[in-house]
């Protein structure tokens, strides 16, 4: 068995072509990468202005909840139905599927936001506007930058979200390395299935590996002592649960919700 | 909606089917998890190896999982035990991490106050940190709860009965209302299975309300 | 510290208690996922493709051995057919309706016949020795090669083979089984020369493909004959002279063992009453009409006696 997959993998001629392994991972990053930046844009303001501003908190909360129960399966026949007969060409397959990979990605990297900002400790907070603060600019120079570990922590999650996803929307009729699995599926063709799934986990993980190291780039040092604190996880706050301790590559949440 | 008033039965059999399938996973997955996660724990060593692992179980795709686990396991192909043993292996991956975690949680002084009293290491387990670990472990099997009513639905795609075939059904003959039917009932019974994972944690945590009514 | 060991047991236990009486309640046929080993001996497994019309012809089967006092089991929309045939020879379904041309093909490596009876008989030698097929019936629904009517006017097509000169221009939609089906794009290149720029899977004569034909993401596709959404939106069924997708009428292909003569009687009537025509009105009255396959086959079966 491991042999068959071993030969679907190195044969060249599966890299190749409108078909080939090559082409079909560009489009899987592609689709990935595009509806992360689009969910990223919208979820990052959203989750800062509910978390610096608190109103909005109960609905967030529950809506984030609430999300992660969509079934991704279901939406994207809706998206399908809703979005297919009113688009012509090539943007009839990518739009139904793009729309949902950017409302699955929302909750997770909204979440990571709105709780980063609320878990901001107060004493900082407080010492900004001591120091003369306004708002905003508490926001950008406080806040933000101290809620940094848990929206990446979010992003991160989102990510693992959209690729998993990504990889159901091969059912209508998209690219991306979800065409191995559904097409392996259709003739029975193992190899290329177990092919799809590997290279689907492994470009998940390579993924996951840069976004950590982003992370530790971009999150100030001073806060990585914070990791230290292991917070007892209070049910209300319907934030992701805590990173755990020491660890920096923090994606506790399920990346596939229906993926 | 007359659609759903006409198949209410079936939807409804389609819904325990999922209950089934979701359920039956997070409870057998919680039995495997505690174990694992109290080792990583216990031995310093195997937390990595065990975080690490779990998590490279849980990027592997849903369905490829669902159709290979036949191959790997004398199971015949339609049988709905693939997609149980798939999402017990899910709810593993997930939860390990959380009851080591959860463990982790409870404070040393805790653990050092209970071996002083005379616990023993096995009951002081059961009786002083398992407790306390419950709400990280009950968050995390909440998390899992909702994310292994959402996978199942994938199922669909193999020809497993559960509210996953709504879709496919409703897909096939370019029929909306069974999908949406599907979804809503999917986003319903998650909240089912949030709401009664949140009521055992209450009712297995009285120290948790004791300290609120006091203050 | 007892009463949190206890709610927590009690809580287990009952959850426990309730997820498995769930579980071991599903004996409805709709809820068909349960484990073989609950079917008991006499019982018929009715299985079908993943797509309308096969579901169908299975829920009219199921009704009609139900009807005869035969228990049936139904296991609908399992996928394509190298996905079930591997189920009827594991045993986790006994019983499928298929068609008499593609079937040849997937068994025959070297199928020839293309008339209704020689692809028969050509079958029934090349069933694999589990497996055995009942009587054809005049009934047919083939796979073509359909292109809208824009398309067929501004290119001059009227059979698969005009497509010759044009295929390097164009897109070929059809489901993901049809890159490596001897019916699908290998025959397509091997009986009619045709080598389209790409090959693009979509679903198995569905809404996807057909919305990919309407709004131009493929040139040409494939559905099936029957499928009522061919007339609705005006498209043209390529002919097909070289007979490449031969005669497909509809047979049940059942486990050799389970045939008994209840059996085949009811059956066979099925695919007496059933032809053409009737079968395309039935599958309109399920895609079209969003009626529920089993209703439809209850109606079919009762105004031909045989429910």
């Amino acid at each position: 068995m491991i042999n068959n997959i071993l030969a679907w993998l190195t044969d060249g001629a599966h890299w190749q072509g409108y078909d080939g392994i090559t082409r079909r991972l560009l489009e899987h990053v592609a689709y990935s990468v595009t509806a992360l930046l689009i969910a990223a844009l919208i979820a990052i303001p959203l989750g800062l202005y509910v978390g610096h501003t608190g109103r909005g908190r109960f609905l967030v909360v529950n809506a984030v909840g609430a999300a992660r129960a969509i079934p991704s399966l279901g939406l994207l026949f809706l998206a399908f139905f809703w979005l297919g007969p009113r688009l012509n060409g090539d943007i009839a397959f990518l739009a139904p599927a793009g729309l949902v990979l950017v409302v699955l990605a929302i909750p997770p990297i909204l979440s990571g936001a709105y709780a980063g900002v609320e878990g901001v400790d107060p004493d900082a907070r407080d010492a900004a506007k001591g120091m003369g603060m306004r708002g905003p600019q508490v926001l950008r120079h406080v806040e933000l930058p101290c809620a940094l570990p848990l929206i990446m922590s979010g992003i991160r999650s989102g990510m693992l979200q959209v690729i998993a996803t990504a990889t159901i929307a091969a059912v209508l009729g998209l690219g991306g390395l979800g065409r191995f699995l559904i097409d392996g599926l259709a003739t029975q063709d193992f190899p290329q299935t177990a092919s799809g799934a590997i290279l689907v986990a492994v470009l998940a993980l390579v993924v996951d590996l840069a976004l950590a190291l982003v992370q530790r780039s971009v999150v100030s040092r001073g806060l990585t002592g914070r990791y230290g604190t292991v917070q007892t996880f209070d049910a209300g706050t319907g934030a992701e649960p805590p990173a755990p301790a020491l660890q920096p590559s923090g994606s506790e949440e399920p990346p596939q919700s229906g993926g | 909606m007359t659609w759903l008033r006409d198949h209410l039965g079936d939807v409804l059999d389609l819904a325990v089917q999922h209950i089934y399938l979701a359920g039956v996973p997070l409870i057998l997955g919680l039995l495997i998890a505690l174990p694992l996660g109290w080792l990583a724990r216990r031995y310093r060593a195997l937390y990595p190896i065990l975080i690490i692992g779990t998590g490279l179980l849980y990027t592997i795709p849903s369905l490829a999982l669902f159709i290979m686990l036949p191959l790997l396991l004398p199971i015949r192909v339609l049988d709905p035990t693939n997609v149980l043993i798939a999402m017990t292996i899910y709810t593993v991956a997930l939860l390990v991490r959380t009851v080591a975690d959860g463990l982790g949680a409870v404070p040393d002084a805790v653990n050092q106050s209970a071996t002083a009293m005379g616990y023993k290491r096995g009951r002081r387990f059961v009786s002083v940190e398992l407790p306390l670990a419950v709400p990280v472990i009950s968050a995390g099997l909440r998390v899992a709860a909702v994310s292994n009513v959402s996978i199942v639905s994938v199922a669909a795609l193999i020809g497993v009965q559960q509210l996953g075939s709504l879709f496919t059904d409703g897909f096939s003959r370019a029929f909306v209302e069974p999908i949406l039917v599907g979804v809503v009932a999917c986003v319903l019974l998650a909240l089912i299975f949030d709401g009664v994972i949140l009521g055992a944690t209450f009712l297995a945590t009285p120290w948790l309300r004791a300290g609120k009514a006091s203050g | 510290m007892k009463r949190t060991k206890i709610a927590f047991a009690v809580t287990a236990v009952a959850a426990l208690i309730g997820v498995a009486a769930c579980g071991s309640g599903s004996s409805d046929p709709l809820a068909s996922g349960g484990s073989a080993t609950k079917v008991g001996a006499g019982t018929i497994v009715v299985g079908s493709a993943n797509f309308p019309e096969n579901a169908l012809l299975a829920e009219i089967y199921a009704g009609a051995l139900s009807a005869k006092g035969v228990k049936v089991d139904k296991k609908l929309n399992i996928g394509s057919r190298e996905t079930y045939i591997p189920a009827l020879k594991d045993g986790s379904i006994d019983l499928i309706p298929e068609y008499t041309g593609v079937l040849d093909q997937y068994f025959n490596k070297n199928a020839k016949a293309t008339t209704a009876d020689g692809v028969y008989a050509e079958l029934k030698a090349a069933v694999p020795a589990t497996l055995t097929i009942l009587d054809k019936s005049a009934a047919e629904d083939k796979d073509s090669v359909v292109v809208t009517k824009e398309t067929a006017a501004k290119l001059s097509l009227k059979s698969i083979g005009d497509l010759a000169p044009h295929a390097k221009n164009l897109t070929l939609g059809g489901p993901p089984e049809w890159k490596t089906r001897p019916t699908g794009v290998p025959g397509l290149k091997r009986v009619y020369n045709l080598e389209f720029k790409t090959f693009r899977p979509l679903d198995t004569g569905g809404p996807l493909s057909v919305q990919a034909l309407k709004n131009g993401q493929v040139d040409a596709v494939n559905l099936f004959t029957t499928d009522p959404s061919i007339p609705a939106n005006g498209f043209v069924i390529l002919d097909d002279p070289k007979s490449l997708f031969a005669a497909q009428n509809v047979v049940p292909l059942i486990t050799k063992s389970k045939v008994n003569p209840t059996i085949s009687a009811a059956l066979n009537a099925i695919s007496a009453k059933l032809d053409t025509a009737t079968l395309g009105e039935l599958v309109k009255e399920v895609v079209i009409d969003k009626k529920d396959a089993a209703v439809v086959a209850k109606e079919f079966l009762t105004k031909n006696g045989l429910g």
